[in-house]
């Protein structure tokens, strides 16, 4: 999985593929995992674009709020306006970064980090094209998604009755207040707290255990 | 950096001391130190003798018992807002505590060199923490409300407080005792009550209490010339005497008095007759530390002579009971003074309506309470579910008696709900022809709940076998208790089912202890505190103490005390049921004054925390009570 950096990368790059160096922790409580959630314009990768970025890291079932973080992108194509929409925090006024930039906060977060999200394949398409568009590779990190775990702690009957696995679902189902849904942060809180409640339910015996279980292809095949 | 989860954090300690005292901008800045910690069920925070972590802990979700692990008891259990390990951190000890979760629990980690300079800063917040370390409690600002549901803080006012200690303050009798035999003949026992002054001598049998004589026996019997003075103390005393327990408080003894209009009570070992006597309480006892309403209440309601006048001193015990809850005299107590009252009123009805009666009654007969009524946990106005015994007759003279007893029934009623007691929409009185029975009419239709027990049956069961003597004869109702357990035991299957219908309310909380509120219908959002969190105490109370053939206890509390003592093993659960039966009665009958309804369904919105915590704190013994249940009576194998 080791590659090197492209020589014309800029610093923080390096500095991120660099963390990769020393593999992976064996056991899940030594694993740092980030979760994170995206709010953009639309559901198009090529078209629609990221307008917030909220991030939190879980170590050893540790939230930290202090190096949480929710960023504002500045994006040319949409007025200001279009992001106030998407909730900023009233009592201060909201950071707004360029793409790069924002992208540059996540990934010193990130570094060798488990990405964990809600329906991730949906926000790491749209960091990818996000990079992309910046003149960067994609994201390296290992991800696992909450939709897709959550599934595999229900039982069969579970299964046929809950349908679908939304993360208003989720929240509703761990008495998680919806106070703060579509913020980027406040849904990335909303998801790892579902997933610290998953993995005590998975009890997985080894990171690579857990990130076995993340297999879409049985998840689809379970509707 | 600040940001949605640091303000939330901030959102939630601003209403938990010490945190309630911070400044607003300065608790938003204080939280983005703070950690939040997943913890599963039965995690282990911190252990005994730990080195002291670099944060104490407040609960944000779930709940955290401290435990001494030597003694294997847990100390407290810390719920939602609540702080702990933070006293080891500020002494620079080692934990003397260990924190494991009840359940699954998130809290938040305060490292403690970002909170010490607001400590040091603040007085409020320095106060609250030399308070909370001298008085050894972890919120010392809940001390005032010990032991109480409702968080209104009423003043105990130190000039009415003298006259309701009565209430709570158990009676000073008289230790030593001078007893006689039966033998005995009067001219010895008027000797000896000479010489010691007393007013009264205990006659005993065997070591037993058998009757008593007192100054006014002598002066009747003896000096008229009834009986020569050589008589003996079997032909003149009364007899059986009245006999309580020493815990007795002085507003019972001197209702007791009242009621069998007796000048003397007899105070033993267990309450009953065939322990040995411990104390003798005479009227001048009480006269000298004299109570208040609730004695006054008993006499005025003795002397109306129509139901009408008996409607305002009813009214007057609401009143009583609204200040008993104020003032936060233990439920049982206030629950066992109010009921008397009530039983009072009762009797006094059934004792006017026999008056109109043409003639006295056929046979002997007994008037029962039944529900909640008959577990003396009725204590606000309420529907009458009543019941009528009667003696056998012959087959010819039944449709008569039953008439005779019918007729009187419905005087009783009429008198009943005169005096508040709301007709039964399912009419389950005694003026209903089933609700009217000789003893072997019960019998039948007993026999047949317990032998074939659909859910109706079930249900029946349920609201008769709490029934309660009110009025009238002891042995008749006793004959059908017999009756009743004797059945039971013969058809052990009666009691799963009894215990199946008593599962069929689901401990009341979810995930995170989350309240579950009804779902539908006139009380949707509403929590139903009888359905979900009373009844599945007084069903589990009610077939335990079935199983153990225990008669004559019907008080759901009552029957978990008994329920502790015949099972040494499971006296925590037990005595934990006791616990939450009464604080949820106190609940109920405090939430029904406020609304001026029964109190049954709550609105969520309106509790305080320490409410919402209390009645949460009984949930988890609901659920461990029908976990026992469920394993004892094999409830599974009738699904």
């Amino acid at each position: 999985m080791r590659s090197q950096p492209h020589n014309n990368s800029p610093d923080f790059w390096k500095a991120y593929v660099q963390s990769f160096a020393n593999g992976f922790p064996e056991k899940v409580e030594e694993t740092r995992f980030v979760v994170l959630d995206t709010e953009t314009t639309g559901f198009d990768f090529k078209r629609d674009r990221i307008l917030s970025i909220g991030a939190l890291r879980i170590k050893n079932a540790v939230i930290q709020p202090k190096d949480a973080f929710e960023v504002f992108v500045k994006q040319e194509i949409f007025a200001s306006q279009t992001v106030e929409i998407h909730g900023i925090i009233k009592q201060e006024k909201a950071q707004q970064l360029s793409e790069i930039e924002a992208l540059k906060v996540l990934l010193a977060l990130l570094e060798n980090a488990v990405l964990v999200a809600h329906h991730t394949a949906f926000d790491v398409g749209m960091l990818n094209h996000a990079l992309q568009r910046n003149g960067l590779p994609k994201l390296k990190n290992p991800s696992l998604d909450t939709a897709i775990l959550y599934n595999k702690i229900l039982t069969r009957n579970e299964r046929k009755t809950e349908g679908h696995y939304s993360l208003d679902a989720l929240a509703e189902k761990y008495h998680i207040p919806k106070t703060d849904r579509h913020t980027a942060l406040g849904d990335a809180y909303i998801t790892a707290i579902a997933f610290l409640h998953i993995l005590n339910r998975l009890r997985p015996a080894s990171l690579k255990q857990l990130l076995k279980k993340d297999r879409p292809w049985e998840f689809w095949k379970s509707f | 950096m600040r940001n949605t989860i640091s303000f939330r954090i901030a959102d939630f300690l601003q209403h938990y001391p010490p945190f309630s005292n911070f400044p607003q901008n300065e608790l938003a800045e204080f939280s983005q130190e703070i950690a939040i910690v997943y913890k599963e069920k039965d995690a282990v925070v911190f252990d005994m003798d730990d080195v002291p972590h670099s944060h104490f802990y407040v609960v944000h979700k779930g709940a955290v018992a401290l435990w001494n692990t030597h003694d294997d008891l847990v100390l407290d259990i810390c719920d939602e807002g609540d702080i702990f390990g933070l006293r080891p951190l500020m002494a620079n000890e080692t934990y003397k505590l260990m924190a494991k979760t009840e359940e699954e629990s998130i809290l938040y980690a305060v490292p403690i060199e970002k909170f010490r300079p607001f400590a040091t800063k603040n007085q409020r917040i320095s106060d609250f923490l030399v308070e909370s370390f001298a008085s050894n409690t972890r919120n010392p600002y809940s001390k005032n409300h010990k032991g109480q549901l409702l968080g209104d803080a009423i003043g105990f006012h130190p000039d009415t407080a003298g006259a309701r200690l009565l209430d709570l303050q158990a009676v000073q009798y008289s230790k030593e005792i001078v007893a006689s035999t039966t033998t005995t003949t009067i001219k010895t026992i008027a000797e000896r009550m000479s010489e010691k002054g007393i007013g009264a001598m205990l006659i005993e049998k065997e070591g037993l209490p058998q009757g008593i004589i007192t100054d006014k026996d002598i002066r009747n019997k003896i000096a008229t010339g009834k009986f020569p003075i050589s008589t003996t103390a079997q032909s003149i005393m009364s007899s059986p005497v009245i006999t309580y327990p020493a815990k007795l408080t002085v507003t019972q003894a001197q209702m007791a008095m009242m009621k069998s209009n007796i000048s003397h009570l007899v105070l033993t070992e267990d309450g009953t007759l065939n322990t040995k006597a411990i104390g003798i309480l005479s009227k001048h006892d009480i006269m000298l530390s004299l109570g208040n309403n609730p004695a006054v209440m008993v006499k005025a309601v003795k002397r109306a002579r129509t139901f009408e006048e008996i409607k305002p001193i009813r009214n007057g015990v609401q009143n009583l009971l609204r200040g008993y809850l104020r003032q936060n005299i233990p439920m049982a107590l206030t629950a066992k003074i109010i009921s008397e009252l009530n039983d009072t009123c009762t009797q006094q009805i059934i004792h006017l309506a026999l008056q109109k009666m043409p003639s006295p009654p056929p046979v002997k007969f007994a008037w029962l309470a039944m529900g909640s009524q008959g577990r003396s946990e009725q204590l606000l106005h309420t529907d009458q579910d009543n019941a009528l015994l009667f003696e056998d007759v012959a087959e010819a003279s039944f449709a008569e008696t039953q008439k005779y007893f019918l007729e009187l029934s419905r005087h009783i009623t009429v008198g009943l709900h005169t005096i508040g007691y709301a007709y039964c929409p399912a009419d389950m009185m005694a003026s209903n022809p089933k609700w009217c029975q000789s003893l072997s009419g019960y019998k039948k239709m007993t026999a047949k709940w317990i032998t074939s027990p659909g859910p109706d049956e079930v249900l029946l069961s349920s609201i008769f076998f709490d029934y309660n003597r009110s009025y009238g004869d002891k042995e008749l109702v006793a004959a059908l208790s017999t009756y009743i357990f004797n059945t039971v035991e013969k058809y052990p299957i009666f009691l799963s089912h009894l215990a199946k219908s008593a599962l069929m309310n689901p401990s009341p909380t979810g995930f995170f202890r989350q309240f579950l509120v009804e779902q539908d219908g006139e009380h949707k959002d509403f929590f139903d505190l009888k359905q979900r969190a009373l009844m599945p105490l007084i069903d589990a109370a009610r077939v335990l103490i079935l199983a153990h053939n225990v008669t004559g206890i019907s008080n759901t509390w009552e029957r978990f005390e008994k329920l502790a003592e015949l099972e040494p093993n499971n006296i925590e659960i037990f005595m934990a049921c006791s616990y939450a039966s009464k604080a949820l009665l106190r609940f109920r009958t405090k939430q029904g004054l406020q609304h001026n309804d029964t109190g049954r369904y709550i609105s969520l919105e309106q509790l305080n925390k320490e409410e919402k915590m209390k009645l949460k704190r009984t949930f988890k013994t609901i659920k461990e009570i029908q976990e026992l249940l469920n394993v004892r009576f094999m409830v599974s194998r009738i699904r």
